[in-house]
């Protein structure tokens, strides 16, 4: 039993492949059965999103299970050929295969590194697999360690605590000038996409109240219905600026539109509670003067970059952090798997040693019926005693073994030495159904993404 | 025995304080419980040592201004530890256990000769509790005024540093500022109505006025316009951060007259 992954991500591939092989969720299951129909093909799970395809399988042989998943992806698209597929696919066997699922799931190897989203995706994928009864011993205990390790990374380190994107950024930024964003109301002027984005954010967390305000009425009255908000008057809005906590200014216009005697009397009127205004606009909207009035602060689209270029610089540094951990992890499931190997195997050892000897002392005592029930016991105890003695020495090494490289030469060695794989019943495929409904109160007990509609999930939207 | 469980308590409280600074300036969230541990062990053997010395001298004011002051550190831990169960604002910490070192080293600093009280106040232990409770929420209301004005400045000048990562929201600290005096404010109040009414019994004046009691006097009106100011001119934010700051330059002026009339 080998573990395998061959896959293509938006590292190796460029998107007009990946959106070719991906998958839709409602072909997945099909696609799961087609997989696991192939022979040599145990188990398998299939991950496809905007920014990878992958097939995990445990398969009977690397090398042709290799060539059978390739079969199966250029199988998914009529207009791919195999060819077309092997300059952008990888193939990872091993404590490669469950590094690479690791990471994967700890978003490690995201376009975003730290994004939430790539492990509700992984469970997506996981619970279809199960639904479809494509998965067995090997792939369930792999994908829930792969589950649990993204979770310890979250926890363990702060991959994922820190906005990467503009948008975010400014949520963040909120969230240090006002600590409870639910009282709070935000004005937005002008409906640029990313103060749009960035209004989203803010409603996401927590914020009650969207004033909207644009140069054309009925833009601001259709967005106010689409924010759940109220649409104020282009003109007025200024004297409307008290009454947010949160000013997000985004227009085409070329020149300033919020001066810092704006900013000043409206604070004055707010009696001093402090205002957060972002100027997402190019040219800029409001004066920077704005930042020499007291309580009020004013970010620009560069303070908010900074912002975003500091997070993922330490982002990248937490994701060594997690990396290590992954190894770590990666270490116990090889040990896992490894031991996972050896036991079939004793137990095979041991049944087919035992049919041997019962056969033979059978035989035996039939053509002596004379003997004496004492006699027969001890007939049969000297040949317990030296099928034990005979089978002894590999036992113990075969144990002491497992842990070793050599471990699966030695087992594939006993096999071979006792004709195993003639008499073995097949040990595979014995994980109940069960699992599904506990893996599933699991995961909706995790707390689900920091960022609830990150940038990733406005690029799914997208795909 | 108060003497070795004072020694322990300080040792203890300096070793929280230099591991909530260094909270304050690593990224890790780690060190945060380390210190609020070693905190609440030197917080349990001061109170041993408060007890102890309590039963010493059989008294429950503080005999000296000594004593004072380290009643006063022990209530800065103890009202620290609340806002902690409450709100879980660690890096409070960083700013309220040193406070509480400064004034447990002063109070050994100061010889156990200089007295709080004149003997016949001695069992008016509320005057002296109610005083301090109100001073230690002003304390409160200064270490909220501090956090308030470097996290204005960290924002203003875009420095999203360690500091800044650790610092609470601004309009948070506005509040607990905001907090602190409110519930300091009648606290004090009540202390000097108390010390007032003992002083016409023992001596028959309601005040001295010694500078002690002048700089008392100053404190109390400061802070009665401060919070008045809030109430009705929007005093808030970094005003209110400033004014408790001076504010708390005047309890501290206080208890230096205290100190040097008694020298």
């Amino acid at each position: 039993m080998h573990l395998i992954v061959v896959g293509l991500s938006h590292k190796t591939a460029p998107v007009e492949i990946r959106e070719r092989l991906a998958v839709p969720e409602s072909r997945l299951g099909e696609a799961l059965t087609r997989l696991c129909s192939y022979s040599g093909v145990k188990e398998g799970i299939l991950l496809s999103t905007c920014n990878r395809v992958e097939v995990y399988s445990v398969v009977d042989d690397v090398e042709t299970g290799y060539g059978r998943i390739q079969e199966f992806l250029a199988d998914t698209h009529l207009s791919l050929s195999s060819e077309q597929l092997t300059p952008h696919l990888y193939w990872h066997t091993g404590d490669r295969a469950i590094g690479h699922l690791f990471r994967v799931a700890a978003s490690l190897d995201s376009m975003i590194i730290g994004e939430s989203q790539i492990l509700g995706q992984l469970k997506g994928a996981f619970e279809v697999a199960l639904a479809h009864k494509t998965t067995g011993v090997i792939m369930n205990k792999v994908v829930k360690k792969a589950i649990s390790v993204a979770k310890r990374v979250r926890t363990e380190t702060k991959i994922a605590e820190m906005a990467v994107s503009v948008s975010y950024a400014a949520v963040e930024l909120a969230k240090k000038i006002f600590s409870d964003l639910h009282e709070k109301t935000v004005l937005l002027v002008g409906a640029g996409e990313m103060a749009k984005l960035a209004a989203r954010h803010l409603i996401a967390h927590g914020v009650k109240h969207v004033r909207i305000t644009t140069r054309t009425p009925q833009h601001a009255v259709d967005l106010a219905s689409k924010f759940g908000g109220t649409a104020v008057p282009f003109d007025q809005f200024k004297d409307d600026m008290a009454s947010a906590d949160i000013v997000l200014v985004s227009t085409g216009a070329a020149h300033y539109l919020v001066g810092a005697e704006d900013v000043h009397r409206a604070v004055e009127e707010r009696m001093n509670r402090p205002m957060f205004l972002i100027d997402i606009s190019v040219p800029r909207n409001i004066d920077p003067a704005v930042r020499h009035v007291d309580n009020a602060f004013l970010f620009d689209i560069d303070d908010l970059t900074q912002r975003v270029e500091q997070n993922r610089a330490e982002r990248v540094q937490e994701a060594e952090k997690a990396e290590r951990m992954v190894l770590e992890e990666v270490t116990t499931m090889l040990d896992w798997m490894k031991s996972l190997e050896v036991t079939p195997t004793i137990v095979a050892l041991r049944s087919h040693v035992d049919d041997l000897k019962r056969a033979e002392v059978d035989k035996v005592l039939a053509r002596l019926p004379h003997l004496s029930p004492q006699d027969r016991e001890l007939v049969e105890g000297l040949a317990s005693s030296i099928v034990n003695k005979l089978i002894h020495r590999t036992m113990v090494t075969l144990k002491a073994e497992v842990n070793s490289s050599n471990g699966p030469a030695f087992v594939e060695a006993a096999r071979r030495f006792f004709s195993l794989d003639q008499h073995a019943s097949p040990v595979q495929q014995i994980e109940p159904y069960v699992e599904s409904s506990r893996y599933h109160a699991e995961g909706s007990a995790e707390s689900s993404a920091e960022d609830p509609v990150s940038e990733a999930s406005v690029r799914k939207r997208a795909c | 025995m108060a003497a070795v469980c004072f020694m322990v308590t300080m040792v203890l409280y300096f070793v929280a304080t230099m591991s909530f600074l260094a909270y304050l300036l690593r990224r890790s969230e780690a060190l945060s419980n380390v210190s609020l541990a070693i905190t609440a062990a030197g917080f349990i053997s001061h109170t041993v040592a408060l007890v102890i010395r309590m039963v010493e001298v059989s008294s429950t004011v503080p005999p000296s201004f000594s004593d004072a002051l380290s009643f006063f550190s022990w209530m800065i831990i103890l009202v620290f530890v609340l806002v902690e169960f409450r709100h879980r604002i660690h890096v409070l910490g960083s700013f309220m256990v040193p406070l509480a070192l400064v004034s447990l080293v002063s109070s050994a600093a100061l010889p156990e000769t200089v007295p709080t009280l004149q003997p016949v106040f001695k069992t008016l232990w509320f005057h002296v509790t109610l005083s301090m409770l109100g001073t230690v929420g002003f304390t409160v209301a200064f270490v909220a005024g501090v956090m308030y004005l470097i996290q204005d400045r960290l924002l203003k000048s875009k420095q999203f540093n360690v500091l800044y990562s650790k610092l609470p929201a601004l309009d948070f600290l506005d509040h607990l500022n905001q907090q602190s005096i409110v519930l300091g404010f009648p606290l004090l109040t009540l202390g000097i109505v108390t010390g007032a009414i003992s002083a016409e019994f023992a001596r028959g004046s309601y005040v001295s006025w010694n500078p002690e009691q002048i700089w008392a006097l100053v404190t109390w009106v400061f802070y009665f316009v401060v919070l008045l100011g809030r109430l009705t001119v929007g005093w808030r934010a970094k005003r209110a951060a400033y004014l408790t700051v001076i504010g708390f330059a005047c309890v501290i002026l206080t208890l230096v007259g205290v100190v040097l009339k008694e020298t």
